[in-house]
């Protein structure tokens, strides 16, 4: 019906058209430009008249379409064949749905082109923002928006891939340290919230003056259940740039995640209950059984598919194509069969990509890999900016029923128990932690209680019967909008205000790295010291046994692996794929359905050229490990960002700027060799000082002036755009026009015309990786090479002490001979030919 | 003075002393290594020592003993305490100073004050000992690296003829200054006061 109406314009225009093309062939021209007016008028219609949801969503949608008209009007022409037809009804539902998806993500380009703007204004209130705009257009021109965000939609569609990107992505170290006192505020602090809120709300009720005593106590209840439904994903966003303690952030993660799944149980439990006329006492005690029931019958099922999942992508070696689907069905999977039995199908999602994560991804290819976290990532961001965008729509476009007196006492209390939640619930659980939450992490528990998408969704998903739904909607929306707003953009202020206890972000050295497994190790081997059991001790464990087992039966290559090594072998991969990078963009763009292809025939004719199968399997180990560790030690990351690799890039290039420095002083002792050729390749760039302490780059000043005077050309390069989505200051290693490769006779270069793509190896004495590359080098391929091949030097030259008894050949760079006799050992290996007298 | 969490603690402590010693006076070495549990311990050996190193017993000593009574296996426990919730901000950069001396002596085995590259690089083989698939060499060579990481840290910019032979404590403060040590070395079951009850 709706519909109809609205499309009624859009059909004058269609109709006009028809009749124009197909009447006469002179009109052609016209008809072009009346085509381009027409998809203006469309999108236009088409924007305001339909809300999309998952393009899938459209084909159970109930859709109203004037699908004769095209027919009946062509019947009309029979004499001559039309030469130009539409069909718009045809494509319409998905048609819209893509231009409201491209609306959407064209607002989220939108906030980034200024970035500061994000950083003060939370990406959901631009985002509601902008809905209240087009909701506001809507208006002025009196169009509804159609009901299109039904529960079977949100429910089916949209929730479990904002779940599945959290459950994903979950940090696992720091979650599992501190699961305890995630599910005590997720189950105990919802629990809280739904009662609390929802007592106080029905006395309030019942204060004639405010003319809500028709709602009672099960509405009430159902209502404050959903908007105890917290969901900081723009706090979450400050505490990750603010780097709050990881303890408060994870515990805010891991509520926000969790306790969607018991809103959604209480929010059926509810509305169930607010159904019944009359609750008996025996009902409260089914129901906490219930509740029991399905929150860990949800974590069964997800650990049941998850193992399945794990234990598919054993066998997908030879169909990389479709590894990632395996993912997702299984998830989706776990998702259906666990509403299929009405038990929580958020847990069994959550737990599902959990439990895979960890196999799956040593089990995938590199890319596969890429792949998953993309499209989760993407699939997430999709649904929950459509779900803001709407609610911003919605906030215009519907009727509100307005009642001050429900709505700021609602205000109220959301904040009042949320506050005395977190108060009540930390008070009994410090004494439970290992590290306490102190006054101002409370603070930044309870200010960080936002509302957002999940309420939003429940509360406009609940059941006609209800009869206040209005006033619930509309409490809903304020609330959402108060917090959203309000508190979303304060708490950046607020918590640098308050100084809540920082931490690091993981920096990933090597040494920080080696001393955390060496605490690990302690603590264990004190805590068998002292005979008492406790989380080392089952991290222990657990360890064993998934080494002896799980890993043995689920991932198809098998050999545990030391954090330590896959750390360095990580950084030292990371440095073969910063070639990668510079040669063909982002790591992640480069992976396709061409370059899947080609790497498995890259890899069957490596198999031939290369017959030792230690170097193999290393190649095995390094891919597979590139984004274990990466998962390990990452705690912090967006909602909708990829996890940020710049800072362990930003570590190797200082890493291997530090090889070179501390090589050259002893290969080159003669004094006569020239300073400047110490910085051979530098990390430079200024930007890293901002990530860095100054204490650690104090010698970047000096690097800076030595290669403006030394690399005239560098400048010019620098004004490349970096082209790394993921990080601001990510600085390519850009080559400083020194170097020149020598085409005829680099080996790399026949070696990759000969077989087709590009090889080239990592090399240190150990590490030996060989990734598929394209062809296509660039320029700073010969720097990074450079710089691996030094440290391979240190490792050949067994550690720092001996380099120093080789001395140049000649003043010119110390760094030729070196790279001379690696070349002569491995013809691999060969580097392009310094040259510095070019350019 | 001391709370009667901390005496049963003490208590329980006490009880695992008299079970490791099989009822006598002193711990030695080979009671530890009797200890089932920790046979699979990567760094089995370094955590032993440290209950016999004499810089482990706040008594300025240094050397090694043979056998440690209850009241040096105690104090080296106490390194493990967690930090009180209202200790000022000296305090706990003590207690991390601490700790970090207590690793640091872990690692420097012959006490000159320098982790040397040997040292670190026995450090890392221990610790990479248990993962079977992995050759000695990869383990030196991570340890090169990260020396020269430490170098690249501590120092910073190296002179031509410069020559760095060792982690000092204070670069091994700098170098693991972002490393949360207060919060990762921590026993909970210990937060006794050993130095009010051992004194």
């Amino acid at each position: 019906m709706l519909t109809a109406l609205i499309f009624t314009p859009v059909w004058i225009t269609v109709r006009l058209l028809f009749n124009f093309c197909t009447m006469n062939l002179v009109f052609i021209r016209q008809a072009g430009t009346l085509l381009f007016i027409c998809m203006i008028l469309i999108l236009l219609h088409g924007s305001r008249g339909e809300i999309p949801s998952k393009p899938i969503a459209a084909t159970i949608l109930p859709s109203v379409k004037p699908n004769d008209g095209v027919q009946t009007y062509a019947e009309d022409q029979k004499n001559n064949l039309p030469v130009f037809t539409m069909n718009y009804p045809r494509i319409q539902i998905p048609f819209e749905i893509t231009l409201w998806v491209l609306l959407a993500s064209f607002a989220k380009i939108g906030f980034h082109v200024y970035h500061k703007i994000t950083i003060w204004v939370p990406e959901s209130c631009l985002l509601i923002s902008i809905g209240l705009i087009v909701g506001a257009i809507m208006h002025s021109v009196h169009e509804e928006p159609p009901a299109v965000l039904t529960s079977n939609v949100f429910f089916l569609y949209m929730l479990p891939l904002i779940v599945l990107e959290s459950g994903y992505f979950m940090p696992t170290r720091p979650f599992f340290e501190n699961i305890g006192t995630v599910f005590w505020f997720a189950v105990v602090g919802t629990l809280w919230n739904s009662i609390g809120i929802g007592i106080s709300l029905f006395a309030i009720c019942q204060i004639p003056a405010f003319g809500v005593q028709d709602i009672n106590l099960q509405e009430n209840l159902l209502f404050s259940a959903i908007i105890s439904a917290v969901d900081p994903v723009a706090v979450l966003n400050v505490f990750e740039d603010v780097s709050v303690n990881e303890q408060l952030y994870i515990v805010v993660f891991g509520e926000c995640l969790f306790n969607d799944a018991v809103t959604v149980v209480l929010y059926n439990m509810f509305s169930f209950v607010a159904e019944m006329p009359v609750v008996e006492p025996v009902d409260v005690f089914i129901g906490v059984a219930r509740f029991f029931i399905v929150g860990l019958g949800g974590m069964a099922f997800g650990i049941l598919f998850g193992f399945v999942a794990a234990f598919t992508t054993r066998f997908t070696s030879k169909v990389r194509e479709i590894e990632p689907l395996f993912v997702f069905m299984y998830s989706y999977l776990a998702y259906l069969v666990a509403e299929l039995f009405a038990i929580s199908s958020i847990m069994a999602i959550i737990t599902c990509a959990l439990t895979m994560k960890y196999y799956v991804e040593e089990n995938v290819s590199q890319r596969s890999c890429t792949t998953i976290r993309h499209v989760i990532k993407m699939l997430a961001s999709i649904s929950e900016t459509l779900i803001f965008f709407f609610l911003g729509v919605v906030t215009i476009t519907t009727d509100h029923e307005w009642n001050w007196g429900y709505i700021l006492f609602t205000l109220l209390f959301a904040f009042v128990w949320r506050g005395l939640g977190i108060l009540v619930l930390t008070q009994i659980i410090n004494p439970f932690r290992t590290i306490p939450f102190n006054m101002k992490d409370q603070f930044g528990l309870a200010y960080g209680g936002l509302r957002g998408a999940v309420s939003f969704a429940l509360a406009f998903t609940l059941p006609d019967t209800i009869g206040r739904k209005q006033l619930f909607v509309t409490a809903t929306i304020a609330v959402i909008l108060f917090t959203v707003f309000l508190q979303g953009i304060s708490i950046r202020p607020l918590i640098e205000f308050i100084n809540v206890r920082r931490t690091n972000r993981n920096l990933e050295t090597i040494n920080v790295e080696i001393h955390c497994r060496l605490m690990e190790h302690t603590m264990a081997g004190i805590e068998d010291l002292c005979g008492q059991w406790s989380r080392f001790y089952w991290k222990d464990k657990f360890m064993k046994f998934n080494n002896r087992i799980l890993r043995k039966i689920l991932i198809r290559d098998s050999r545990a692996e030391s954090s330590i090594v896959a750390l360095y072998k990580k950084l030292e991969l990371q440095n073969a794929m910063e070639i990668l990078d510079t040669a063909s963009g982002d790591i992640s763009a480069a992976p396709s359905i061409v370059s899947l292809s080609e790497e498995k025939k890259s890899s069957s004719k490596l198999q031939k050229k290369f017959l030792a199968a230690d170097l193999r399997n290393i190649h095995d180990i390094l891919s597979k490990n590139m984004y274990k560790i990466r998962e390990r030690t990452v705690a912090y990351r967006g909602k909708h960002a990829l996890p940020n690799d710049s800072q362990t890039r930003e570590i190797l290039i200082r890493r291997h700027a530090t090889i070179r420095r501390s090589l050259r002083p002893r290969s080159c002792q003669s004094s006569n060799v020239p300073r400047t050729h110490k910085y051979f390749s530098l990390p430079a760039g200024k930007s890293l000082e901002s990530r860095f302490d100054a204490a650690r780059w104090h010698y970047t000043d000096d690097h800076e002036t030595l290669s403006e005077v030394a690399y005239p050309s560098q400048r010019s390069r620098f004004g490349k755009p970096a082209r790394s989505s993921s990080s601001k200051a990510m600085i390519p290693l850009h080559r400083l026009g020194t170097l020149e490769e020598v085409p005829s006779t680099d080996v790399l270069n026949e070696e990759s015309s000969s077989t087709g793509e590009g090889v080239f190896r990592t090399n240190s004495s150990y590490s030996d990786s060989r990734v598929p590359r394209p062809r296509r080098l660039n320029s700073s391929f010969d720097d990074n090479n450079s710089s691996v091949d030094d440290l391979r030097n240190v490792h050949e030259e067994d550690g720092v002490e001996q380099v120093g008894q080789r001395q140049p050949s000649s003043p010119a760079p110390g760094w030729e001979a070196e790279s001379r006799e690696t070349t002569a050992r491995n013809p691999l290996l060969r580097r392009p030919q310094w040259n510095p007298k070019k350019k | 003075m001391v709370s009667p969490v901390c005496s049963k603690q003490i208590g329980v402590l006490h009880k695992r002393f008299k079970q490791l010693s099989h009822n006598e006076e002193t711990l030695r070495r080979d009671h530890f290594n009797e200890i089932d549990d920790l046979a699979f311990n990567p760094i089995r050996a370094q955590i032993i020592e440290a209950f016999f190193d004499r810089r482990n017993f706040h008594q300025n000593g240094e050397g090694k003993v043979q056998e440690i009574g209850f009241e040096e296996f105690v104090v080296v426990m106490s390194h493990f305490r967690p930090p009180s919730a209202h200790m000022t901000e000296e305090q706990r950069g003590k207690t991390r100073r601490e700790k970090l001396r207590f690793l640091f002596n872990m690692h420097d085995t012959d006490n000159d004050g320098i982790i040397t590259l040997e040292e670190y690089r026995h450090v890392v083989e221990e610790l990479l000992s248990r993962s079977g698939t992995l050759e000695k060499e990869t383990a030196k060579c991570i340890a090169d690296a990260a020396m020269l990481e430490v170098a690249s840290i501590s120092v910073g910019h190296m002179e031509p003829d410069e020559f760095y032979e060792g982690i000092t404590f204070e670069h091994f403060l700098k170098l693991l200054e972002r490393f949360e040590i207060e919060s990762r070395m921590i026993i909970r079951f210990l937060n006794m006061d050993t130095t009010t009850l051992c004194k």
